[in-house]
Formats: structure tokens, sequence, C-alpha cells
């Protein structure tokens, strides 16, 4: 037998293949630019000045931003797979409803959902990472652990971002999230520069939030720096919040759903 | 109320069967059973609590109170495996519109957990049952009304179930697609699938139905066989009345009653025209042509549903 939650993940698997190829295109073109424009470009001005040497520790600029940038990506990544696609699903394509015509539960309808999100995120990061390779950014075997690092970086976000969504009447919750939630989430993560070059009240902000230790553990993870502890920490808060989310997304969707 | 023959165990049993939505009571202690093999049908205008009974039957709303048992077992405990062995036609077609009318069926098959060659061979023949075997490869989107109505059937017979719920079949359709999908459910039904259905409109609950319950404010008013609410509920045929010219004129109705007074077992006034029922129609219609009313302005009819709605609750049924 097929768990339920895999039988759900299948609507969305099947979907996709639709549209495969434009999304293989968009993973390799975003980091690209990215890298080219911040890594290189901008990298050139910062790694020549004598204040980079010891604000990013020697390191340069392309090895600072990109595995930062591969986390903080995961962010938009989750963004753009549980708020749309969230609402369409709920209120005007009905597929949840659809799928609870059967035998699957809520729980298997979020649940295939969420691992969609989750393969995507896997697809995408494993992309990025393939870029940043081509880049010449990845100088440890460390760095493939930051695949399912970013993973579980979005993870963190998308189950809470899917809950808010499934709420939602109207996209403009939707559109509010994207211009005052998800993007200065994605300046302020600590992916462009340190966060000790912020103002504390806002370097604190920063840590209580998930992303900055996506970060973290994708950095340290892809330059080799990482220590057990630390990591674990990030690790634990980065689950932490996703298990809050599906827990709230368990309560949006029977609220909409069971009724 | 329902008595069922003796020794076939109800599909569908449900007593005193309740949902409310906060204050508002949706479905108000409805009592119905429906046997293997019936077409059972939900009859009655918009918010009825036909589709709320509906969603509850389909184990996919929890029942707020009464009792109800789906083939042996109860929705609150057991609803996936309940699930398993329905197919369900919602009110609004929730087909994936970018998909093709195949994949559809694929997508919908693996939640019942089916294998994917079964899947597959079922498809084929589903989708020579609903005509659509010549779009099988194409997206859903462009597809016609009764099209993407007849795939939402397809569909729901993938698992092969024993019960098919449809929750207004044909409602937005027009006449010809209408027609073709009757045809459909009446096949099913000759294959033995037991059919439950919820219609807002007579000749749709006449066509298809071997028994309905009508609903009104949550509640079931009549119940019998589409031929036993008529003989109960109306006469045998109806004789409508038409004023002269666009406006009616004050006391047009009063005096038309009064010009077939006799003849008329009961009269019904509508805004629009005048209802006479009676047994003998052309009785009535002798004696209105006799008094120099002009025939083009009066038909009549069998009697219907609709004539029973209007008598049960004193509205018509769609407003």
């Amino acid at each position: 037998m097929t768990a339920p939650a895999r039988r759900a993940f299948g609507y969305w698997a099947v979907r996709y293949q639709a549209v495969w190829r434009a999304g293989l295109v968009a993973g390799v073109v975003g980091p690209t630019i990215f890298l080219a424009v911040m890594g290189l470009g901008l990298g050139t001005l910062v790694d020549d000045q004598a204040s980079s040497t010891s604000s990013l520790a020697g390191v340069s600029y392309l090895d600072f931003i990109a595995p930062g940038l591969l986390a903080a990506t995961t962010l938009m990544t989750a963004t753009g797979d549980a708020t749309w696609p969230v609402m369409t699903a709920m209120k005007w394509a009905k597929t949840y409803q659809a799928q609870l015509a059967s035998p699957l539960g809520v729980d298997a309808v979020l649940g295939g959902h969420l691992l969609f999100m989750a393969a995507r995120l896997a697809a995408t990061s494993a992309i990025f990472l393939a870029v940043m390779a081509l880049f010449g950014a990845v100088n440890t075997p460390l760095a493939l652990l930051a695949v399912p690092a970013a993973v579980l970086t979005g993870m963190a976000f998308a189950p809470a971002i899917a809950a808010f969504s499934a709420l939602q009447d109207r996209d403009l919750g939707l559109i509010l999230w994207y211009r005052f939630g998800a993007t200065p989430l994605f300046l302020f993560s600590g992916a462009f520069f340190p966060l000790s070059q912020l103002p504390i009240g806002l370097e604190v902000l920063a840590w209580v939030l998930p992303l900055a230790h996506g970060v973290a553990l994708c950095r340290g993870l892809s330059l080799g720096t990482l220590a057990l502890v630390p990591a674990l920490v990030h690790v634990v808060y980065l689950a932490l919040w996703g298990v809050a989310g599906v827990a709230a997304a368990r309560a949006s969707f029977t609220r909409r759903l069971v009724r | 109320m329902t008595t069922l023959e003796a020794g076939r165990e109800p599909l569908i049993h449900a007593r005193a069967l309740t949902k409310r939505f906060g204050d508002f009571t949706a479905v108000d202690r409805v009592d119905f059973d429906v046997a293997p093999g019936e077409a059972f049908g939900f009859l009655g205008p918009n918010g009825a609590g036909k589709s709320s009974t509906m969603r509850m039957v389909g184990a996919q709303s929890p029942v707020t109170g009464g009792e109800l048992r789906i083939l042996g077992m109860d929705p609150g405990v057991d609803g996936a495996r309940i699930r398993a062995r329905l197919g369900v036609v919602p009110q609004e077609d929730n087909l994936d519109v970018e998909m093709t009318v195949r994949d559809n069926l694929l997508v919908y098959g693996r939640y019942f957990d089916l294998p994917r060659d079964v899947i597959r061979r079922r498809s084929e023949e589903l989708l020579d049952f609903a005509h659509l075997a010549d779009r099988a490869d194409e997206r859903v989107d462009p597809l016609s009304g009764g099209m993407k109505r007849r795939l939402t059937i397809a569909r729901a017979l993938i698992n092969e179930p024993e019960i098919l719920l449809l929750d207004e079949p044909t409602t937005g359709l027009d006449p010809q697609a209408r027609h073709a999908l009757w045809d459909r459910l009446y096949r099913l039904k000759q294959q033995g699938v037991t059919l439950v259905l919820t219609t807002h409109y007579m000749d749709e609950a006449e066509q298809l139905c071997d028994r309905l319950v009508v609903m009104d404010g949550g509640r079931i008013v009549a119940e019998g066989s589409p031929r036993a609410l008529i003989a109960a509920h109306a006469t045998r045929e109806v004789v409508e009345i038409r004023p002269e010219g666009v406006a009616i004129v004050e006391g047009w109705h009063a005096a038309t009653a009064s010009s077939v007074d006799g003849l008329a077992e009961r009269i019904e006034e509508l805004p629009d025209r005048l209802l006479v029922y009676t047994d003998h129609g052309d009785k009535v219609a002798t004696a209105l042509g006799a008094q120099g009313t002009d025939l083009d302005r009066v038909l009549v009819r069998r009697s219907t549903l609709e004539d029973v709605f209007l008598r049960l609750t004193g509205r018509t049924l769609i407003d």
C-alpha cells in the first residue's frame, strides 16, 4: 500500500511534468545571475577593501555569498510554492476538496503538498549547488550537506506560509507577505553581509527568525568551518519552526476543509 | 419514515440527521434510507440542505447530530473506508483543468491506491463510457461544460463505487448535454450502481429517481416515488391560464378563478399566471372557451413534481 500522503504527492508530481523544463531553466538561470552579479561583480569591489578581510574572515565575497544565497533562495522557493498554489488548490481549483472525496484525509492532503514542496526545494538546491561548483565556490565535499540543510531551511518556512495562504480569501495577503515579509527577510538574513554589521536590535531580530540559521548552517558547511554545537542549534531551531508550521497548517487546513 | 423491503439492508441509513453551522441549521433531523440498486433523489430549491446532506453522506462533512450509517459503517469512525467505496460528483467540477483528461483519471485513481495498470484499463473503459476517448490526451480546460461533467462522473467511477453521489449533476448544462448525461446515468443504474442525487430540476428527478424526498428549509417535507408524490399532492392535470397582454389587471386572478369554479379541485395564484388543479383539464378548457377566453392562453398539462413542491411549500422551486 502506498502511504496516503505519497498518493496526494502524485497529483503534484504529475502536474509538474508539464512545467519541469521551465523549472529547470529558472533553477539554473536564477543562481547564475545572482552569483555572476553579486559574487563576481560586486565581489571584486568588496574583496579590494582591506576591511573585508576582517569582517569576512578572509573568505572571498563569492565564497561568502554563494551558500548564503543558497539558503535565502529556499525562502523564495517556499514562498512561491506555498502561496498561490495553496490558495488555488483551496479556493479556486478545489484540488484539496477533490482529494478529500477519496480515502485521503486532511493530513494526507497537506502532507502530499508539503512533500512536493520539499522535493522542489531539494531539486532547486541541488541545482544551486551545481551552479556554485561551476563558479568555483565549492571547496569541500562537506558542501554536499548544504543541500539537505537548504531543504530544512525551506521547510522551516513552507508549512507556516501554507498555513497562512490556506486562510486567505483574497490574494492581497500573499502579495503583502512577498513585499513586507519574504523580501526583507531575504535581504536581512545574513546572506549578503555578516549580521554583526547590523545594529544590535536588528541582529537579534534576524536570529529570532529562522532564515539566519539556515544561512549560517549552509555557509558553515560550504566553507567547512561549521562546529558541531552551533550546527545542532541551527538544525533544531529550523526543525522547530517546521514542526510549528505543520501544526499551524493542519489547523488552518482543517478549519477550511472539514465543515 | 421510509420502509424498505424486508431482508435488504439499506446502503445509507439516516435518522434525525442534523447539520448545523454555528446558529444556522442546514439539515434539520431528516430520516431516510437508500436501498442497494436504487436511484434516490433529494429535490428542493437552493438552500434546502441538499448539498449539506450529500456531504455528510459522502463522509466529507462531520455529522452534527443524529444517526448516519453508510455501507454499514459510521462516517465519524470509518470515513476513509467509506469513501473508498463511494464515487462523488460535486456540485462544482473540481477537475484539474491544466492536466489532460487521462491524467485527471490517473491521479484520481492513485488517491484510491489503485495500481497504475488497473487505472489505465479502467480509464479506457470510462473514457468510452463518457464519450471522451478522442479527447483523452487533450487538456481539460477547453472542453465544454457537458464534457467536463461527464469526465467528473467518469473520474468518480474509477474506484468502481457501490454508491455514486451526484450533487446537481446537470445544473448549468444545455438541454442536449443534460439528456446525454441522463442517458449515462441511466446506464449506470442498469448496471446496478446505486445513485444518490440532488437536483432542483423536476424533470431530472422524474427521469432518474425511483424514490425521492422533497426538502425545504433543511427538512424533508415529502417522500415517495415521483408518481406517488404527484398522486398524493397534486391532481392528474393542471390547467395554466395566462392573462391577456403583458400586465395583469387587478382582479384578474379572482375573476378567472371564479369562472372555473366547481371544476377545479384547487387553484394556485402565481404572479404571472393561474394554475387550476383538476382531474379533467379538457372540461376546464372547454368551459373557459365557452366563456370567451382565448385558448392560446390556456395550457393543459400533466402534473409534475413542480406542482408537488408548490403544494407542499407554497413556493415555486426556482425563483
